[in-house]
């Protein structure tokens, strides 16, 4: 561990606001899309079984 | 000859979907846990960098996401290529499920760049031949996407498709290569086939697992796309019908049809 206390990590020498900037669009992007892709499948799954319900 | 056959019958839709299905939550178990050990070393254990102070830390998402955008363009335009060559349905599916993540990953290349621009540049962007070539990447890719969609007929619009992701694949080599061609404000390679890396170890295992992390985060969501896109074309097929409802022998015991 290279930071002696969590204030220093989240400065980030005093770089925070671009290195968090960064992190937390890459992190809502990798958190929101499979969800989109999951939604896709589901949503594919649920068109199909409706449509063999009522051909 | 058994072996190519057993190869080919995964290039049926019917025999890809159950497969993907099978390894989207492995491959996204296998992105978490390299994501979490890259982060650990690269934002807990490795060094402060002696120039760019810690804003250099940007570069554990920075390069995996540029690396990721070019490869998955490449392994788009294959995809496409082969399914307009081979008339293979599945390859050309392929091809539209990376399109997007692909296009995702060029835009985080291009933001986390920005924010790592200012600081160690003083600016957020320049049309250098880097920033710029990547940017035609984002544009290929959004174009790819909004030709597919226009076209009615899906396996035109595939072929349609191949064509641009064919053409535009001549970004790639121009931007893995701009920084070298050009004198561009943007720095050389850091990491290389051809030479030892220009960075600590603790560094360079951080990128590389993080790059990895992202290779399987590809796959996982590729892989769910695809399996949405088989669906909603196969909708006719019996197999797809078959996959969202219970086998018949379950649904309705002792019923004969």
């Amino acid at each position: 561990m290279i930071w002696n206390s969590a204030t220093q990590f989240f400065a980030m020498g005093g770089y925070g606001l671009y290195v968090w900037g960064a992190y937390a669009v890459t992190l809502a992007c990798l958190a929101v899309e499979p969800v989109l892709a999951l939604q896709r499948h589901r949503a594919a799954r649920r068109a199909l079984a409706a449509e063999g319900d009522s051909p | 000859m058994s072996t190519s056959w057993r190869f080919f019958r995964f290039a049926s839709p019917a025999a890809f979907y159950p497969l993907a299905g099978m390894l989207v939550p492995w491959f996204g178990v296998v992105a978490a846990v390299l994501a979490a050990v890259g982060l650990y070393l690269g934002m807990l254990r490795a060094p402060t960098d002696a120039t760019q102070g810690d804003a250099y830390r940007i570069i554990f998402i920075h390069v995996p996401a540029a690396w990721m955008s070019m490869l998955l363009y490449v392994v788009m335009a294959f995809w496409a290529a082969i399914g307009w060559a081979f008339n293979a349905r599945l390859a050309s599916i392929v091809a539209r499920a990376i399109a997007p993540t692909g296009a995702m990953f060029t835009f985080l290349a291009l933001w986390t760049g920005a924010l790592w621009g200012k600081p160690t540049w003083g600016t957020w962007w320049v049309w250098d031949a880097r920033l710029t070539s990547e940017l035609i990447l984002l544009f290929l890719y959004a174009g790819f996407l909004s030709l597919v969609s226009a076209i009615d007929d899906p396996r035109r619009a595939d072929r349609a498709g191949a064509l641009l992701a064919i053409v535009g694949s001549i970004n790639v080599p121009i931007i893995y290569f701009s920084v070298k061609w050009w004198n561009t404000l943007h720095q050389g390679a850091t990491v290389s086939v051809a030479a030892a890396p220009k960075m600590a170890s603790t560094m360079l295992t951080a990128m590389l697992l993080m790059t990895l992390a992202f290779w399987a985060y590809a796959f996982a969501v590729v892989f769910t796309r695809a399996r949405a896109i088989v669906l909603e074309r196969d909708r006719h097929a019996g197999w797809a019908q078959a996959s969202v409802r219970p086998p018949a022998s379950a649904a309705a015991p002792g019923m004969q049809t």
